[in-house]
C-alpha cells in the first residue's frame, strides 16, 4: 500500500503513511475539546430563546444566582458594548457588532435557540436547573422564516440598522434585503434570441446544518493577569482569537487559542459562540469554566447553511451550443447579514463557457439562527438550478449529457460571468475521466431506476499560512503548523515537507499550536490548507534544506555551490552525507537548523468534479435509493490519495443526505421541529453504498507539487445528480429539495 | 444535591469502584469521574453511538445508561480494546484504511465493530452497515469504515 504510483517522480506524495495523530484518534487518546480538564473547573449552560422574535424587555437573574452550586451568571450587561466593525475571518466578513448579538442577545432575540445569558457552576446539572431560574420576560414579534416572505414590502423588519447594500449602493430606508448582487456578460436577450429551445425552472432547498458528529465547546481560564486562554474546537484558532478577543474588547494579545483536536467542522466552527462565554464566565467565577451544547442547541443556535429560493433559465441551440443563461437567486441570511449569496452568483453557470449571462442574487436576513459556511457554501444550490435545467435541455435536445457539458465546458481562458478568467483548469477532463468511466459505460437496468449526472465547481483558495520546522539529531524534523487538523492535513503538509527533504513521511513530525506558538495562519477552510499550509512546508523545507547545504560546505571545507543535494543525500567530491548522517553532527558543528516560512499565495486554481448516480424509487412510498455512486475530481495532484478519496467520498454522502433527507422543519411560530440526530436525519451506514472516486490529476501551476484543494468541491453536484436521476427513473422534475419520500411520492401522484 | 450511589464495576478488566448520582449517565461518569474520556458525546440522547461501550459484552449507547446500572458489570471502552501496547486490528486497518478524519466517531465505531465481531466473526457489507447503523459518522460517507473492517475481519480470522 505504501508505495508510490510506478513512474511516479516522487517518493513521498501519492504514497498512503499511516496519519501522525492515527493512534491517538483509535484508542481515545486524543484530546477533543471537551475531553480538557482543569482543576475548579466550572460548567456551564446557556439559556436561550424560546421566540423567534421577540423583544427582551427583562431579564432577572437573582434566583440563578442564588441557586447552590451556582458561581456565576451573565447576561449581556456583562458583555462589553460593541460598535459595528467589519472584521475579515478568512471565510467572509463579520460585523463584529452582529457577531457579540449572536453570542448573547442584547435588545431583541432573533431566532428561537439564540443565547440570552449563561450560568457556571459546579456540575452541568446544576448549571441546567439554574438556567431554568432565570427570569426573561419577552413581548413577542412576528416572525419569518420563509426567504420570499421576509422580502415582502409588508414583512417583520429584523433591524433598524440593516440597509440594502447593492453593489456598494446603500438603500435609504432599512430592509430585510441585505445585499444585492448583479452580474452580467454580454446581453442577454441577443443570447436568448439565438436560442432554439429555453428551458426556466424554479427552485427551493430547505435549510440544512453541518452536522458535525462534536457539539461546540469551549474552556476558558481569565487569568488573574488579565490574560485569557481558550481551549476549543475550532477551525481557525487565529479566527476564534480575533473574535474573542474583539467582542470581549481586549487585546489580542490577551488571548491565546489553544486548538484542540476537532470533531468536524464544514465550515460551521469559524464563528465564536461559546468561547466569549466562557471567558466571560471565568472571569467572574475565577475559575475555568467550560461550556459544552447539546445537540438541538447546535441545530438551533449555530449556523446552518441558507433555504434558497432560485430561478435559472437557459438557452441552446439545436446542435447544444449554450446561448444564454439567466439566474435570480434568494438566499436566507439567517437573523444577521452575512452569507454566501456572493459565492451563489459566482458559481451557478461557473462551469459552462458563456457568452450571454445575468446572475441577480438578494441575501435576505430573517428569523433563523445566523446561517454560516458549509461546504463550498452556496454553490451546491447553485449547481441543483443550473444543471437540473441544463439536463432537460440536453433531454429535449437529444444530446448525451456529458457530450453537452463538454461542447460547453469552461477551458482555461473562459471568462466567468462574475469577471475573472480561467487559469489551467481541469473541467474537461473530468468529463473525460467519466465518458471513460465503468460506471458510465455498464449498463443499468429495471423499473424505476434511472441515471443521473452533474458537474460541480468550488474556488479553492489561498489566504495566509506559516509553518516552521527544527531538525534532530536522529535525523527526524518537527514541524509546527497552525492548521488545525480536521481530515488528516497533519499527514498530506507532512509529506509535502518530507518529499522536499528526501526524508520519509514518518520522520517528520507535525505538531499543531496554540496562537502563540506559530505564525498567523488562517481557517481550515476553503480547501485551502493542503494547497497553502502544504506550501509552506514545502518552503520549509527549501530553508532547511539551504542550511544544511551551508553545514555539509563547512565540513567539507567548500562553498555550498559545490555541494549537491538529491533525494536528501548531500554530497561533494566523493564524499556524501545522507540528511540523518548530516543531521547527526549538527550539534557538534554549529548551531540548531530552524526553517520558517510564511506565506499568503494567490493561485488556488479551482476544482471541478462530476458526479454520476444509479438511483431506484419506490413509486408506492417514493423513497429513493442510491445503487450506485461515482465521484470523479480533479485534485491537481493527490498528496494523499485515501484523505482525498476521502473527502470526495464523504462530501458526496453529505450532498447526499442534502438532497434526500436533510431539512430544518419549522412550525408557523418560526420553531424548528427535528432538532436532534433522530429527527433530523443524516445519512447512516444504511442509506448509502460504497463510493467509488477517480482522482483526475491536472497539476496546478502555482503549487510547486501541483496541488489544488478538494475539500468542497464533491458536495456540490449529489442533489442535481440526484434529481436527474430521479427523473430518469420515474420521469418527474424535482425542484425542490429535500427530495424526501413525502415530497416524492406527491409529485408522482399529480403525474399519473 | 443528590445522594450519591456506589457502584462496583469492572472496567476494561480492572475493578473500578464510583460514586454517583442517580441522574448521572455511564457516559457522564466515564468521561468526567473515571477520566476515560475516549467514549465521545455527540448528542446525549442514543442517536449518534459516539459513546458506545460494550456492556457485558453487547454495545450500548453509554449516554442511555445510568451510572447506577453499571453496578456489577462488565464494561470495555475504546481505552481497553489495545492490548499490551499493541493495536487491535481494527484499530490498525482503520489507520491503514483511513477510516477516519476528524475522529470523533472512531471510538464508538471501533467499539461497537468489535462487539459485532465478537458475535459475528465474518460479516457482510449489509451485515455491519446494519449493525452499526447507529453509528453516525458525517466525514467519511462510510465507504472506508465498511472496508476497513471486513479488512480487520479477514485478518483477525486468519490469526485463529
Ligand atoms: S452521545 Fe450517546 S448516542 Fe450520541
Ligand atoms: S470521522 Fe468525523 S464523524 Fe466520522
Amino acid at each position: 500500500m505504501n508505495t508510490p504510483t510506478s513512474g511516479s517522480q516522487y517518493k513521498v506524495i501519492g504514497t498512503r503513511p499511516i496519519r501522525h495523530d492515527g493512534a491517538d484518534k483509535v484508542t481515545g487518546k486524543a484530546k477533543y475539546g471537551a475531553d480538557v480538564k482543569f482543576s475548579k473547573m466550572l460548567y456551564g449552560r446557556v439559556l436561550r430563546s424560546p421566540h423567534a422574535h421577540a423583544r427582551i424587555l427583562s431579564i432577572d437573574t437573582s434566583e440563578a444566582e442564588s441557586h447552590p452550586g451556582v458561581f456565576a451568571v451573565i447576561t449581556t450587561t456583562d458583555m462589553p458594548d460593541l460598535v459595528d466593525k467589519m472584521a475579515d475571518l478568512g471565510e467572509g466578513v463579520v460585523n463584529m457588532a452582529h457577531l457579540g448579538d449572536n453570542v448573547l442577545a442584547r435588545e431583541k432575540v432573533l431566532y428561537k435557540g439564540q443565547a440570552v445569558a449563561a450560568v457556571a457552576a459546579a456540575n452541568v446539572h446544576i448549571a441546567a436547573e439554574a438556567i431554568e431560574k432565570i427570569k426573561v420576560e419577552y413581548e413577542p414579534l412576528p416572525a419569518v422564516t420563509w426567504v420570499l416572505d421576509a422580502m415582502h414590502e409588508d414583512a417583520p423588519l429584523l433591524h433598524d440598522n440593516v440597509f440594502t447594500d447593492d453593489m456598494g449602493q446603500k438603500s435609504e430606508t432599512p430592509s430585510n434585503v441585505d445585499k444585492e448582487i448583479h452580474f452580467l456578460k454580454g446581453d442577454v436577450e441577443t443570447g436568448f434570441a439565438a436560442a432554439d429551445l429555453v428551458v426556466e425552472r424554479e427552485f427551493k432547498t430547505a435549510t440544512v446544518h453541518q452536522g458535525y458528529i462534536e457539539p461546540h465547546v469551549a474552556t476558558a481560564d481569565w487569568n488573574e493577569d488579565g490574560n485569557v486562554t481558550v481551549w476549543t474546537s475550532t477551525q481557525g484558532s487565529f479566527a476564534c482569537r480575533t473574535q474573542t478577543a474583539e467582542i470581549l474588547q481586549i487585546p489580542i494579545s490577551k488571548v491565546k487559542v489553544v486548538p484542540c483536536e476537532i470533531g468536524g467542522g464544514f465550515g460551521g466552527k469559524i464563528t465564536v459562540y461559546l468561547q466569549p462565554v466562557a471567558a466571560l464566565l471565568s472571569k467572574k467565577s475565577g475559575r475555568p469554566v467550560q461550556l459544552t451544547m447539546q445537540r438541538d442547541e447546535v441545530f438551533e443556535g449555530t449556523g446552518p447553511t441558507p433555504g434558497s429560493f432560485m430561478r435559472v433559465k437557459l438557452g441552446a441551440t439545436k446542435d447544444g451550443k449554450l446561448t444564454a443563461g439567466e439566474a435570480w437567486i434568494a438566499f436566507d441570511a439567517g437573523a444577521f447579514p452575512g452569507g454566501p449569496i456572493g459565492p451563489a452568483c459566482m458559481c451557478v453557470f461557473s462551469c459552462y463557457d458563456f457568452e450571454h449571462a445575468k446572475v441577480d442574487g438578494y441575501n435576505v436576513v430573517l428569523n433563523k439562527p445566523k446561517t454560516q459556511a458549509y461546504r463550498a457554501p452556496g454553490s451546491t444550490h447553485a449547481a441543483l438550478a443550473c444543471e437540473t435545467v441544463l439536463d432537460e435541455l440536453a433531454e429535449k435536445l437529444a444530446i448525451d449529457p456529458l457530450e453537452f457539458r463538454l461542447k460547453n465546458a469552461a477551458t482555461e481562458g473562459t471568462r466567468r460571468v462574475d469577471g475573472p478568467v480561467y487559469p489551467r483548469i481541469g473541467c474537461v477532463e473530468v468529463l473525460q475521466a467519466a465518458q471513460a468511466s465503468d460506471h458510465w459505460n455498464s449498463p443499468l437496468e429495471g423499473p424505476n431506476r434511472g441515471r443521473g449526472v452533474a458537474l460541480g465547481f468550488w474556488f479553492n483558495c489561498g489566504l495566509k499560512s506559516s509553518a516552521s520546522a527544527h531538525v534532530n539529531p536522529d535525523g527526524t524534523v518537527t514541524l509546527t503548523e497552525g492548521s488545525t487538523d480536521i481530515g488528516g492535513s497533519r499527514a498530506s503538509i507532512a509529506m509535502q515537507l518530507a518529499e522536499t527533504l528526501g526524508i520519509t513521511a514518518e520522520e517528520v513530525n507535525p505538531q499543531v499550536v496554540d496562537t502563540d506558538s506559530v505564525g498567523y495562519t488562517d481557517v481550515t477552510g476553503g480547501s485551502r490548507v493542503t494547497f497553502a499550509t502544504g506550501l509552506a512546508a514545502y518552503k520549509v523545507g527549501l530553508d532547511i534544506e539551504h542550511q544544511m547545504t551551508s553545514r555539509a560546505a563547512a565540513l567539507w571545507d567548500c562553498p555550498p555551490e559545490q555541494v549537491s543535494v538529491e533525494s536528501g543525500v548531500y554530497s561533494h567530491n566523493g564524499d556524501s552525507l545522507t540528511f540523518a548522517e548530516l543531521a547527526e553532527k549538527l550539534h557538534a558543528t554549529g548551531e540548531a537548523i530552524v526553517g520558517r516560512a510564511t506565506v499568503a499565495p494567490d493561485g488556488a486554481t479551482n476544482g471541478f468534479g462530476v458526479h454520476l448516480v444509479d438511483v431506484e424509487v419506490d413509486p408506492d412510498t417514493g423513497k429513493t435509493t442510491i445503487l450506485r455512486y461515482t465521484v470523479i475530481q480533479d485534485a491537481g495532484k493527490a498528496i494523499h490519495p485515501s484523505y482525498v478519496e476521502g473527502q470526495m467520498q464523504g462530501g458526496a454522502v453529505q450532498g447526499i443526505g442534502w438532497a434526500l433527507n436533510e431539512e430544518y422543519f419549522f412550525d408557523d411560530q418560526g420553531q424548528m421541529k427535528n432538532a436532534s440526530f433522530l429527527d433530523y436525519r443524516i445519512p447512516t451506514f444504511l442509506d448509502v453504498p460504497m463510493i467509488d472516486t477517480i482522482i483526475v490529476e491536472v497539476p496546478n501551476p502555482d503549487h510547486p507539487y501541483g496541488v489544488r484543494g478538494v475539500g468542497e468541491t464533491p458536495i456540490v453536484p449529489p442533489p442535481a445528480a440526484i434529481a436527474i436521476a430521479i427523473h430518469n427513473a420515474v420521469g418527474v422534475r424535482m425542484t425542490d429539495l429535500p427530495m424526501s419520500p413525502p415530497k416524492l411520492w406527491k409529485a408522482l401522484s399529480e403525474q399519473s | 444535591m443528590a445522594k450519591k450511589t456506589h457502584v462496583t464495576t469492572t472496567i476494561n478488566g480492572e475493578e473500578t469502584e464510583f460514586l454517583c448520582e442517580p441522574r448521572q449517565s455511564l457516559l457522564e461518569v466515564l468521561r468526567e469521574g473515571l477520566d476515560l474520556t475516549g467514549s465521545k458525546e455527540g448528542c446525549n440522547n442514543g442517536n449518534c453511538g459516539a459513546c458506545t461501550v460494550m456492556l457485558n459484552g453487547l454495545p450500548v449507547d453509554s449516554c442511555l445508561v445510568l451510572a447506577v446500572e453499571a453496578e456489577g458489570a462488565e464494561i470495555t471502552t475504546i481505552e481497553g480494546i489495545a492490548q499490551q501496547g499493541h493495536l487491535h486490528p481494527l484499530q490498525q486497518c482503520f489507520l491503514e484504511g483511513a477510516a477516519l478524519q476528524c475522529g470523533i466517531c472512531t471510538p464508538g465505531f471501533i467499539v461497537g465493530a468489535k462487539a459485532l465481531l465478537d458475535r459475528n466473526p465474518n460479516p457482510t457489507e449489509e451485515e455491519i452497515r446494519f449493525n452499526l447503523a447507529g453509528n453516525l459518522c458525517r466525514c467519511t460517507g462510510y465507504d472506508k469504515i465498511v472496508r476497513s473492517i471486513q479488512e480487520a475481519a479477514e485478518r483477525l480470522q486468519s490469526a485463529t
